[in-house]
């Protein structure tokens, strides 16, 4: 008996109950659809994720002060040190770091901003003239600050596109005065538009120099630095931008035990492949509580397959007096089971496919932060594969049942 | 052709055991027409299960067509049944919903690709079989769209696909209208008349046995009359 008569054969056995076979493709269809379109949101929120953070430079590095261990042994907790100068800046800027592009410091400053009867919350960055470089922003209109300001600590800001919609909605920012916590600043440039939604908005900015956040907005906090960011050549080569900084600031904080650093290095490539793991953690606790729906069509396809085999008993007694061999009786058999299920898992995967496809069309979907949903070849090949698996996994018991009957017994059944 | 040695064949059922068969000495040689007989408990369906390699018996030999099948596996004797016995049963037994054809061809199927050389394809050889007993015209019917007379045929046209050593008829006209009975005794006397074909028919009507050409009568599990009719 080859493949194609029992092909044969299942397609007649299945389309003599084409109600109860349609019913239980739908069990399947319903759980590899599930998985499909569950693992699809996974991805996509994986996607999203990468995105978001590849918008933030792939290049750039972070450099924290920590654990300063030097107090009496006490460590104080990551971020919670004061221990980075604007000469460890200077430092990793001027000394021999091949792999650094630049360095700048970074002071932060919450603030409520306010302009006419508008205002607003949005996070002041100090910094310096190296930041559009090094954090990769470009200019929509007007100029960033010059080192004359950071020198004579003007108060001069650049705004975000978030900040200047809140504010200023139509009017031209540039040349306007607004005020942080009641101090005026004049706005002489604006960035372009970086994208990304939801955490870490890279367009919810205000840069002013940091010698002026300092003058006139940390007040008795002083001149601290929050973290330097560093940017490397390139992706390729932040490990080594990484060891160059810790290099250079371990020496200059005379540390000779790198387990001792009062300082953190943190690259974006640390955070993508953590936020990596989140979302795969994410799209495989989806596609578990969906595979659930899986296992319940299976036990649907066994139930069905057993009715098939005790209703079929006279059947299977005539293909045996005729000479069917267990095997032929097996095969054809778990063949129905695995047509079964084969069927509805390619049913299952054309519906989740297109629900995916046609997700983002929804309103509801399209005007929130939910993920597109991206469906990946993989998890296509992985769901026909395991739909059918499963035909075979719960089909096998039926199949045996209807193998192992006696002819005569099986002849003689009403 | 057939031959039996001292078969029986006991049942157990519970404690008790129940004897079916007990002895049976029988010789059937080629080509001839058989009739078993015997009112209801003689032990004919067992020993028809037994010859038609369904089951094997509790003790003695068994030789069909040169093949001592009594100690056969279950695969082995569904391989004896492919190649050498065919079928007719009281119920006509069509696999529903497929055409005669289909049915015809099923015993091909499960014979597997070696199958002799030449013999030309399954449909052409199960076409043959149909028109053989006069059903080429309905070979694409269904069992339901067709008359009880004619789906004996087709279960004979199914029974002779295969060429098999013995024609193993149980009650082939318990079922069917006097008219189709004729009918189907007559196909089954040409098919020994003019082909040679060995027949054992199994009944218990008289009328039936008639058309045979020896009659065998069981009681309580043995041969009590073994005769050739005139």
């Amino acid at each position: 008996m080859n493949l194609f008569e029992a092909l044969r054969m299942a397609a007649n056995g299945l389309l003599a109950n084409r109600l109860r076979s349609s019913l239980t493709m739908l069990g399947i269809l319903i759980g590899v659809t599930a998985v499909i379109l569950l693992v699809a949101v996974g991805n996509g929120a994986s996607v999203q994720i990468n995105a978001q953070i590849q918008s933030l430079g792939a290049n750039v590095i972070y450099v924290f002060p920590s654990n300063a261990k030097s107090t009496g042994g006490v460590s104080q907790g990551f971020g919670t040190g004061s221990t980075l100068t604007q000469s460890d800046v200077d430092a990793i800027n001027t000394q021999s770091a091949p792999d650094v592009v630049a360095a700048i410091p970074i002071a932060q400053s919450g603030g409520q901003i306010t302009y006419g009867n508008q205002n607003y919350f949005a996070p002041t960055t100090g910094t310096t003239t190296a930041f559009p470089q090094v954090r990769d922003y470009q200019l929509a209109e007007g100029s960033f600050f010059t080192d004359d300001d950071v020198n004579s600590r003007h108060r001069v800001v650049v705004l975000g596109q978030t900040v200047v919609q809140n504010l200023f909605g139509s009017t031209d920012p540039i040349g306007q005065t607004i005020k942080i916590s009641r101090q005026s600043f004049r706005v002489i440039g604006v960035f372009a538009a970086k994208g990304g939604t939801g955490f870490g908005s890279q367009d919810n900015v205000v840069v002013a120099p940091i010698t002026t956040v300092w003058a006139y907005l940390t007040g008795a906090r002083g001149k601290v630095i929050s973290q330097i960011v560093a940017s490397a050549t390139s992706a390729g080569t932040v490990t080594q931008a990484e060891t160059e900084i810790t290099t250079i600031l371990l020496d200059r904080h005379g540390i000779s035990d790198p387990t001792q650093a009062d300082f953190q290095l943190q690259s974006q490539q640390d955070i993508l492949n953590q936020a990596t793991s989140i979302a795969t953690a994410l799209t495989l606790v989806l596609g578990a509580i969906a595979g659930i729906s899986l296992v319940v069509g299976g036990i649907g396809i066994m139930n069905i397959m057993l009715v098939t085999v005790t209703e079929r008993t006279r059947e299977i007694g005539i293909r045996k007096a005729i000479g069917a061999r267990r095997r032929d009786i097996l095969v054809q058999f778990l063949i129905e089971a695995m047509v079964l299920s084969g069927l509805g898992g390619a049913l299952g995967i054309a519906v989740g496919a297109l629900l995916a496809r046609e997700a983002p069309n929804i309103p509801a979907i399209a005007s929130s932060s939910f993920p597109t949903p991206v469906v990946s070849p993989s998890s296509v090949l992985l769901a026909f594969f395991v739909s059918v698996a499963i035909g075979l996994f719960f089909g096998i018991y039926p199949a045996n049942r209807a193998a192992r009957m006696h002819p005569i017994e099986a002849l003689r059944y009403e | 052709m057939i031959t039996l040695e001292r078969i029986t064949k006991t049942y157990r059922m519970g404690k008790v055991e129940v004897p079916a068969l007990q002895g049976i000495d029988l010789h059937v040689g080629e080509g001839e027409f058989v009739a078993i007989m015997g009112a209801s408990g003689s032990g004919k369906s067992t020993l028809m299960n037994i010859i038609g390699c369904l089951d094997v018996p509790t003790s003695g030999r068994y030789l069909l067509d040169g093949t001592d099948v009594a100690k056969l596996s279950d695969d082995q004797l569904a391989r004896i049944r492919n190649r050498k016995i065919g079928f007719v049963f009281q119920s006509f037994n069509l696999i529903p919903r497929t055409s005669a054809l289909h049915n015809v061809e099923m015993p091909l199927v499960y014979r597997g690709g070696d199958a002799p050389a030449g013999e030309g394809s399954r449909t052409s050889r199960a076409t043959v079989a149909l028109g053989a007993v006069g059903l080429a015209d309905r070979m694409h019917h269904q069992p339901t769209e067709l008359s009880g007379g004619q789906q004996q045929r087709a279960a004979i046209a199914r029974a002779l696909v295969t060429d098999p050593a013995i024609l193993l008829a149980d009650e082939p006209t318990g079922n069917l209208d006097s008219a189709s009975s004729l009918e189907i005794m007559r196909l089954l006397a040409a098919l020994n008349a003019e082909q040679g074909r060995t027949i054992v028919l199994i009944t218990h009507e008289q009328d039936i046995a008639r058309f045979a050409r020896r009659a065998v009568e069981l009681r309580d599990g043995r041969i009590v009359r073994d005769e050739k009719a005139a």
